[in-house]
């Protein structure tokens, strides 16, 4: 053999030369020559998207009947929620008692009520929304009161508020999602707040005091692109209230959702800077669907503002026909069962037919085989996974919207990191399929405790009669922990709702519920390369 | 020729005894190895543990309204134990293929209907039979772990009993639950042969459907998902309490399933009978 002759193929040679390229070139000749395994890729490619673009078509509301247009408000149908200045879905509602003020000032005032009503306990509500219910006196947790200054009337528009709460305080909001903690503890005529909002072009500062003479800076917000001049004044907000307790239970419809209303008594309101004073008026705030219950009532310097509703970011799947795209994902689950099928097949057919000991003759270090073989799993149901997810979110979301089902805006790199996110999670699952594959060498042990352990978690969650606290811990702990990577609203503290998997919202953060199945995945690879090398094959 | 001779008789004898004969060889084939009798202990065992641990995390407190079916809920584990008993039915037939034990026993066999049939039949007996030990566990559990989580008879929860009629159809319901989803699994990998995919057909039809119908909000779908799905439709002869809001009501449900279970068992019976194996 002279230089320049061209060397004839040596497979042992070549291995022992560049070993892992070879291998994982092996792996995927045998992959991609093998038609079911192709197909059955394809075929989860395409289950998960067809049964999304379902979910996503058959989920139109029932105003549809209407005419088939658009989603739009009115009796029986979504009340489509406005926009915030960060994109997202946001309630708008309050009772405002407000005046026009241009360029920097401050506004203050004290607080020495915050008195409320609810709906029974019972929840028989008169079908009739607009009949007067039983109410009983009584505050939900985030009923909220205080001053506010908002860029317009126009609901969704940008704000910063001080306020007292019913539960949690004196906070300062700006902009929907964000929320700061002042001091704790209720207001009461005995212990009055006093709170105070200073504006210095598009900086806007919050105070608050117990005694109106030693302040305290709760917060300072920039709202970007603020107009001279403001709408400012006093608010009252009360979110609606739902009967949520640690024994609540998945599956059925058993919440108690009913408007709530609260009452707070003003006095000691005074303005400065360079803003007059001028006559107050008062209008409930995006009363869409004229349900908005609220008013104010003036004597001398002390105002008593009754108000429902909230300013806070609106929550999917909370009596509203509207979805998310993690509602539309609902395919993956099929998707899911076709590549843990290929993924177990893949390992466990090569010792069904005895193809392993020829593997293993040609490439004897084993862990290189096994290494190889996920990685070609792995990258394959990655590119399948995101293909289907990236299919489902966009085409998902234009045919909802063109059925008449409201889909939730997410931005975009949410919708990005659920898109990856899926095609990772997909190609997890097809990891600890075939580490478990390798591990137990039958595909029907394999295949069963893989798709249980993924699958059933979430299902039991969403349709048993396990209580939400047990259903929340086996999402947390099992493999289908990694769901949690297709959460597309995110949770918020200062919002009350029932945050459950079948609204889209998991316990763990997105990609903390990946990090669960990543070590799932990781545990049996590492048995399994252990297994591999000490068993005969 | 005359090496033929001497097999002619013993090919006459099977046909005259078809179906004696091929119980009798699948009841040996099933009690001589380990795995069917360890999937059947796997079914009691996890059902009964399934359930055992479902009914622990569910405490009705005081002055709550607890909407909980005591019966349905102490049955939980039924949702676990389904897919042991989808793998012993799917081996039975699953497992012939991948030895090639399938050819011998269709040459001793040649009517591949008659052995399916005894398949069929020796599955459903041990599922049935380990189902009941199984479903009398977990509502004997719910019974003694109940009345001390607040479910007691003065609020409204009386003390589990097969005395009790819809107590005594979900329990009875949910053996038969077990002996259709065997006989479902038996079909689909007769079908398709490969194990792996035959219970990733049977876990995919039980599963797929009440999880898509869980996020159709249009009220239509929603019903009508529940209603053809085989575990949704099957498992609502487990309800006891709110039987009116039901997508379908418990036996027209087991229907359903049967009728999934007959569809899968024909679409296995013809392609056995067309096929080569």
């Amino acid at each position: 053999m002279t230089a320049g002759t061209v060397t004839p193929y040596r497979p042992g040679e070549q291995a022992g030369r560049d070993g892992f390229a070879q291998v994982l070139r092996a792996e995927w000749t045998k992959f991609r020559t093998v038609r079911g395994w192709v197909i059955g890729t394809l075929g989860a490619v395409l289950v998960t998207a067809g049964l999304g673009l379902f979910a996503a078509g058959a989920s139109s509301s029932s105003c549809q009947g209407t005419g088939g247009g658009p989603a739009r408000t009115g009796q029986g149908c979504m009340t489509i929620p406005p926009v915030g200045p960060g994109g997202e879905a946001v309630s708008d509602s309050f009772y405002f008692v407000r005046q026009q003020l241009a360029g920097n000032g401050s506004i203050t005032v004290r607080i020495t009520s915050l008195t409320g009503k609810l709906p029974p306990t019972n929840g028989n509500l008169p079908s009739n929304p607009n009949a007067p219910v039983d109410t009983r006196p009584g505050l939900v947790p985030w009923a909220k009161a205080g001053i506010i200054i908002k860029e317009s009337t126009q609901p969704g528009s940008a704000y910063a508020a001080m306020m007292v709460t019913a539960d949690h305080g004196v906070r300062m909001q700006d902009n929907y999602t964000n929320d700061t903690a002042g001091q704790p503890g209720a207001v009461s005529p005995a212990s009055p707040r006093w709170l105070r909002l200073t504006r210095s072009g598009d900086t806007i500062t919050g105070y608050e005091s117990a005694d109106g003479t030693g302040w305290t800076q709760v917060g300072t917000v920039h709202l970007a692109g603020l107009p001279s001049a403001v709408q400012a004044g006093l608010f009252a907000a009360s979110p609606a209230y739902q009967a949520i307790s640690q024994n609540n239970f998945g599956g059925g419809e058993n919440g108690i959702i009913a408007p709530s209303q609260d009452t707070a008594v003003f006095d000691h309101l005074s303005r400065s800077g360079t803003w007059p004073g001028g006559a107050w008026t008062g209008d409930y705030i995006d009363a869409a669907d004229g349900s908005g219950i609220g008013g104010y009532h003036q004597v001398g310097g002390r105002f008593a503002v009754t108000g429902s509703g909230d300013i806070a970011p609106a929550v999917a799947g909370q009596g509203g026909s509207g979805t998310t795209i993690t509602n539309h994902l609902v395919g993956t689950f099929a998707g899911l069962i076709a590549v843990i099928v290929v993924a177990t097949i893949f390992i466990t057919a090569e010792y069904r037919r005895g193809l392993i000991r020829i593997t293993l003759a040609a490439s004897p270090r084993r862990g290189r085989v096994l290494a190889a073989k996920a990685i070609v799993i792995g990258s394959v149901t990655f590119v399948a996974g995101l293909a289907a997810a990236a299919a489902t979110v966009i085409f998902g979301a234009r045919l909802a919207s063109a059925r008449g089902s409201y889909v939730y805006p997410v931005p975009w790199p949410t919708e990005l990191r659920v898109v990856v996110g899926t095609g990772l999670l997909i190609a997890l699952a097809a990891v600890f399929a075939l580490a478990l594959g390798t591990v137990l060498r039958r595909s029907a042990a394999a295949v069963t405790i893989v798709i249980v352990a993924i699958v059933l978690p979430y299902l039991l969650g969403v349709v048993s009669v396990l209580p939400v606290s047990a259903s929340d811990w086996l999402l947390r702990i099992t493999p289908a922990a990694a769901f949690a990577v297709q959460q597309a609203m995110p949770q918020y503290p200062q919002v009350t709702a029932l945050y459950t998997p079948s609204s889209g919202y998991f316990p763990l953060a997105p990609w903390a519920g990946l990090a669960v199945l990543c070590a799932y995945a990781a545990l049996a690879l590492a048995l399994a390369a252990v297994l591999l090398r000490r068993r005969d094959a | 020729m005359s090496a033929a001779q001497p097999c002619l008789p013993v090919a006459r004898h099977a046909e005259a005894t078809g179906m004696r004969d091929a119980l009798h060889a699948e009841w040996t084939k099933l009690r001589t190895v380990a795995g069917p009798a360890w999937l059947l202990a796997g079914t009691v065992v996890l059902t009964v543990a399934v359930s055992t641990a479902a009914t622990a995390a569910v405490r009705c407190q005081a002055g709550l309204a607890c909407p909980v079916d005591t019966a349905k809920l102490s049955l939980t584990g039924i949702e676990f134990g389904q897919a042991v008993v989808a793998i012993l039915a799917v081996l039975v037939i699953s497992g012939e293929y991948s030895t090639g034990m399938i050819r011998v026993t269709l040459a001793a066999m040649p009517r591949r209907t008659t052995v399916l049939a005894a398949k069929a039949v020796l599955v459903v007996g041990l599922v049935l039979a380990a189902g009941t030990i199984a479903v009398g566990g977990s509502l004997l559990a719910g019974r003694i772990i109940l009345p001390g989580h607040g479910f007691t008879a003065a609020r409204g929860f009386p003390l589990l009993s097969l005395g009790d009629g819809p107590v005594l159809r979900a329990a009875a319901g949910s053996v038969l639950y077990l002996g259709l989803i065997a006989l479902l699994s038996l079909g689909a990998a007769t079908a398709v042969r490969d194990s792996a995919v035959a219970i990733g057909i049977v876990l995919g039809l039980l599963y797929i459907f009440p999880i898509v119908a869980n996020v159709v909000s249009n009220a239509h779908w929603h019903r009508h998902l529940e209603q053809v799905g085989p575990m949704s439709a099957g498992l609502a002869i487990q309800a006891t309490t709110g039987l009116r809001s039901l997508p379908i009501s418990p036996w027209a449900g087991l229907g359903v399933l049967a009728a999934w279970a007959a569809g899968a068992l024909l679409a296995g019976g013809l392609v056995l009978r067309w096929r080569d194996a």
